[in-house]
């Protein structure tokens, strides 16, 4: 019996027109199979192909936001003819430095109306992806420490819920009691008065999102390029675009999507579009793991401080940008040291914890902190970017509105407000004011 | 944690006795009165984002108070020279870094 069990668990990935293989779904049936045999019959997720020469679209960055352009792109639009350029790896930027936080509950209409259809996509990303993406509505909490938090605090919940947005407040008692380990004493330096809680938010496993999108998108048959970094972007004779050139050769494309997070002022530079982003450091830390001991995601945008426990058990923390402007994915420690700071004040049940690692990543930071998702002054470039320290979030969402707006050559409903336009019409979003730094 | 010579202080001091001023060199249009959008759009939000040789102004809040401007390599982070307010931005000769 076990030789039949090894036998189909053999199973080849079923070759497509295009080369591509279909992956091995994951099921209750494989995975026993696949468990009986030792693990060792699982074929390759994704192809790692060479370079075509031309393709109807080109993507320009494989993090999260990129990968799902592409899987919409070939799933909704029938556009499969797609490359994935991507000059690290796969997910090694922005998408494997976040914290993992996922919510929507936004303050304007337009940012509430995005990150919420991201959250509605996440709900199902899982099932929709057969990649176990690991999102865990296990509840946002954002404290309030003054008058002013409270009142812009009690502003978002009563927004959000006109907006259909599920938000509601706390006083600290019902806080504390929702994550056990919160100090809320009243005389402490930021002492807890109030928090606003989206239980629908929380947090998902950012590899697996990546990789899901990845493997969804290889299977319709986009082409993902790793160490395939773009140098130039070239141009017709009536500016539009019509491909770039890489380091692995030139690439025709008459549709050319820019998704590269804190590079994107680089990339958009050899269109010689110029863009209203700075790129700064975000760092972030994790702890040595223990056992379970916060059971929601706890955030202060006062206080620069956000924490969840991940899965691993360590404590997952998120700290503040640097000032400057920085392509340097280092952080400057007094930052991360502010934040612990807080940390430790607001949950003194962690101030012995060791913390194991600390990294940066480049966020690309709008003046109104709110994303750029659409067309730009050249005819066939398209760009999203601007998702500045929250844009993981987002990562469903961004993709289908930003594959409908490649397809079509127009916005997405959703994606309008967005437009990069908006700087000159001066209808900002203004999620700085709203949110201060945190999203 | 930057180190940042002030050129006024004439002395190496951490960056939290700074304040970070953005991209230097960004002109307010002469005449507001007859400027169009786009150029409004481009004083107030565009900004180069340089990966490289950035030119930036940094305040000494909490030393003398004075803005000055900086040469900083945005991909090591290195402070390449700095000078006052007005000043023409130097030129990085082979022996213009510190």
């Amino acid at each position: 019996m076990f030789s039949i069990l090894r036998l189909e668990s053999r199973n080849r990935p079923r070759e497509t027109l295009e080369g591509h293989s279909d992956p091995v779904r994951f099921s209750f049936l494989n995975v026993a199979r696949q468990a009986l045999s030792g693990n060792d019959g699982w074929p390759e997720q994704w192809p790692s192909p060479e370079p075509k020469r031309a393709y109807d679209a080109v993507i320009v960055g494989a993090g999260g936001h990129g990968l799902a352009t592409a899987y919409y792109l070939a799933k909704e639009h029938g556009l499969a003819n797609v490359a994935v350029l991507e000059k690290g790896w796969l997910g090694g930027g922005n998408t494997g430095r976040n914290t993992t936080i996922l919510r929507s509950n936004y303050l304007w209409e337009e940012s509430a109306a995005l990150y919420e259809h991201a959250l509605k996509l996440w709900e199902g990303l899982s099932h929709e992806l057969n990649y176990n993406v690991m999102y865990s509505a296990r509840g946002v909490m954002m404290l309030a420490h003054n008058a002013h938090d409270v009142q812009v605090g009690k502003r978002h919940v009563q927004a959000n819920r006109l907006a259909g947005v599920d938000n509601e407040w706390l006083t600290p008692e019902e806080a504390k009691a929702f994550c056990p380990i919160l100090n809320i004493a009243r005389d402490i330096r930021y002492p807890i008065v109030g928090a606003a809680l989206q239980r629908r938010g929380g947090t998902a496993r950012h590899d697996a999102v990546a990789w899901g999108y990845a493997r969804g998108a290889s299977a319709r048959g986009v082409d993902i390029i790793e160490n395939c970094e773009v140098t130039a972007i070239r141009r017709d004779a009536s500016g539009a675009v019509s491909g770039v050139e890489t380091t692995r050769g030139s690439i025709a494309a008459k549709m050319i999507g820019v998704v590269a997070a804190g590079h994107t002022s680089v990339v958009m530079a050899m269109a010689g579009v110029r863009m209203p982003l700075e790129s700064n450091p975000l760092q972030a830390l994790v702890s040595e793991p223990v056992k379970p001991m916060m059971p929601c995601v706890v955030m202060s945008n006062t206080i620069h401080a956000y924490m969840s426990q991940s899965d691993k058990g360590e404590m997952v923390i998120g700290a503040g940008t640097d000032s400057y402007i920085s392509y340097s994915q280092t952080g400057g420690l007094h930052i991360a040291n502010h934040t612990l700071e807080a940390i430790c004040e607001l949950f003194p049940a962690v101030r012995r914890l060791r913390m194991l690692r600390n990294w940066g990543g480049v966020v690309d930071v709008t003046p109104d902190r709110s994303p750029i998702l659409g067309l730009t002054p050249v005819p066939g470039l398209f760009v999203n970017c601007g998702w500045g320290t929250g844009g993981f979030k987002a990562t469903p969402g961004s993709g289908h509105v930003f594959a409908h707006t490649l397809a079509r050559g127009e916005p997405h409903p959703l994606a309008g407000p967005f437009a990069l336009d908006r700087f000159r019409t001066g209808r900002l979003i203004d999620e700085a004011a709203a949110a201060a730094v945190a999203h | 944690m930057l180190l940042i010579p002030c050129p006024y202080c004439r002395t190496e001091r951490p960056e939290l006795e700074f304040r970070y001023g953005g991209e230097a060199h960004v002109a307010r249009p002469a005449n507001p009165g007859v400027v169009n959008d786009a150029d409004w759009a481009e004083f107030l939000y565009f900004r180069s984002n340089l990966k490289g040789v950035l030119a930036e102004r940094w305040r000494h809040v909490s030393g003398c108070g004075r803005f000055f401007n900086c040469l900083r390599d945005t991909v090591s982070d290195r402070i390449l020279a700095v000078y006052k307010a007005g000043e023409p931005r130097p030129e990085l000769g082979a022996g213009a870094a510190r």
